[in-house]
């Protein structure tokens, strides 16, 4: 208060002046302390991300994440342009019960589709925080605006183009992955050019947002490129067939990232930035990561259409014919073999083997047998898909083995059992330049002294390529269902 | 001025995710993509301000409820299910030694 303040002068413009005063200072206070709690929610989310790094403490770095998230989302509240809860709260409960059902509904093999859908919720989340930035803006006279108003629309535009590729695109991935639609690559003549196209005309659609200002013109432009960046999330997951979904769902999680930091320019919010541009970049790793597991770049995988042929690359040169083995021969083959490795692919997750085969490695572990799991990074179809259905499955997290340990210690194998897994084991990766996937580090399974292969029938893997290892001279065939399979198997070592 | 200090604040936490994320082991990418999939849902911020300033604008109040459900699908519902996966993997290394 003003020390030389006189009753005598009071008036009642004087009052009106110095409530104003002070609701902005309390504003400043207020708004400073919000800042405040997201710079300690931002450092909440890293140390939870770094504690992410080993199994023993994720669970704690997952917790105070959790907890980052909250201390935002409750300042966010005391904001002061919040000016009704209602729909909030509806909002919020609605929202946490969806997912907290989801969440403990879906089984462990049906984790990559789960995780791409909530991507694309988070995705479009933030292209509607864009389009209802846009909204607002437009009605803000042009003093009040802290920020270039160029500068607004360009983020807001990248808000709402990163969100709805992010969308439509997990959507896209929802669908192959969950079997809705075909998990094939789905080519079409000038496919390339027509996507080329939609970006194009999507670049073009900014410039002229930008370049008309934020009036009503602009909104059809707004609208239109809102439209085009939802086409061209379909679009873009067409092509990419199921067996490189790891490589397109590390992707769009990190693009779900950078949208949730193109929003937060949009509304000048750090937390967001941060949080957001924490998790573009590792998705970004993960996805380089996947990249180099199948020894191609990521625009092979984006572009190339691979997998969608059913035949192609070198058929003629596989020799030979599959011998199969029925469940008894191959009992007495386990029995007698002191060292088995598992290799596990999707095939397992599809058929929802992986609790029998944990039970089969079990009864040879008492057998006196050797065991183990070798896993490949982009076995199944999301990064460490295999290794959550192992855990799930109660197998001792010592026995999972990385691709580069277990290729050293092949050769002493008496037994490699591969479970659903196909292009992830074909010899032609390293033996045969012509084929299309020549440099992928695979898991060296042919150099057992006897690989099994559990298969549903006599087809061709994801990539349509015939895998020579199924016509080795080693390589004995266990057709039938992974599960009903394992489970004769195992009712065989019981009966004994 | 503010412009320049969010980008710089944008520029840092790139390269602070990418140090973060690069130790993390292969067994664990799939709870870490879970993870880091539910600090995205932080665009809930976003959301919940969005929602609450537009009084008696429909059409602002519908994208801003519609986006506060959706972010608040992919908080709890990433959280969740990070947790289950986890732990999972917890039991193993308690079974492990004992």
């Amino acid at each position: 208060m003003n020390p030389t303040f006189d009753p005598d002068s009071w008036s009642p413009e004087a009052t009106a002046t110095m409530e104003t005063i002070s609701t902005a200072s309390q504003g400043s206070a207020l708004l400073t302390t919000v800042n405040l709690a997201y710079i300690i929610a931002a450092i909440l989310f890293i140390f939870g991300l770094k504690l992410l790094s080993s199994a023993r403490t994720a669970p704690r770095g997952n917790m105070i994440s959790a907890a980052g998230m909250l201390l935002a989302v409750t300042v966010t509240l005391l904001d002061q342009q919040i000016l009704s809860y209602t729909a909030l709260a509806i909002g919020v409960v609605l929202g946490a019960a969806i997912g907290a059902v989801a969440a403990y509904k879906v089984r462990m093999t049906g984790m990559p589709e789960m995780v791409a859908l909530f991507n694309g919720f988070g995705g479009m989340a933030s292209l509607l925080v864009g389009w209802s930035e846009w909204h607002f803006l437009a009605g803000l006279p042009a003093l009040a605006m802290t920020q270039p108003l160029a500068f607004s629309q360009s983020v807001i535009a990248l808000a709402v183009l990163i969100g709805g590729i992010t969308f439509t695109g997990s959507l896209m991935a929802f669908l192959k992955l969950s079997g809705r639609i075909t998990g094939r690559a789905v080519v079409f003549r000038g496919q390339k050019l027509l996507n080329l196209a939609v970006a194009a005309v999507i670049l073009g659609a900014i410039v002229a947002y930008v370049l008309t200002g934020q009036s009503g013109a602009a909104y059809p432009v707004f609208i239109g490129l809102l439209i085009l960046a939802l086409t061209l999330g379909v679009l873009g997951v067409l092509p990419i067939g199921g067996g490189d979904m790891p490589v397109v769902i590390a992707l769009l999680n990190s693009l779900s990232g950078l949208a949730a930091a193109a929003a937060g320019f949009a509304i000048s919010n750090t937390v967001l930035i941060v949080a957001g541009c924490l998790v573009g970049a590792s998705g970004l790793i993960l996805t380089v990561i996947m990249c180099k597991a199948m020894n191609r770049s990521l625009g092979n995988v984006l572009f190339s259409g691979f997998g969608s042929t059913a035949s192609s690359g070198t058929k003629g040169a596989v020799q030979g014919e599959m011998k199969p083995i029925g469940c008894q021969d191959l009992y007495y083959v386990l029995e007698a073999a002191n060292r088995v490795v598992f290799i596990p692919g999707y095939g397992m997750a599809v058929a929802q083997a992986q609790h029998l085969v944990r039970e089969l490695g079990e009864i040879l572990e008492h057998n006196c047998t050797e065991v183990c799991y070798a896993i490949h990074p982009v076995a199944g179809r999301m990064p460490g898909h295999m290794n959550v259905l192992l855990a799930e499955a109660d197998v001792p997290y010592e026995q999972l083995m990385e691709m580069e340990p277990i290729n050293a210690a092949m050769e002493q194998t008496d037994v490699a059992v591969v479970i659903g897994a196909n292009d992830v084991v074909n010899p032609a990766a390293s033996d045969d330049p012509t084929s299309p996937i020549y440099g992928m580090p695979i898991i060296n399974a042919h150099q057992a002294k006897t690989v099994i292969c559990l298969k549903r029938g006599q087809g061709a893997g994801f990539s349509g390529l015939q895998n020579e290892l199924f016509f080795r001279e080693n390589t004995r065939m266990y057709y039938g269902d992974a599960k009903s399979s394992i489970q004769n198997l195992v009712s065989e070592f019981k009966e004994s | 001025m503010i412009l320049i200090l969010l980008l710089f604040v944008f520029v840092l936490a790139a390269f602070l995710g990418f140090e973060l994320i690069s130790k993390v082991p292969s067994q664990l990418h799939t709870p870490l993509m879970s993870g880091s999939n539910a600090i995205s849902g932080i665009t809930i911020v976003g959301a919940l301000i969005a929602a609450g300033r537009a009084d008696g604008d429909t059409l602002a109040l519908i994208l801003g409820f519609c986006a506060v459900v959706l972010a608040s699908i992919n908080v709890v519902g990433g959280y969740l299910v990070t947790n289950r996966m986890l732990s999972m993997f917890q039991n193993k290394d308690k079974g492990g030694p004992s």
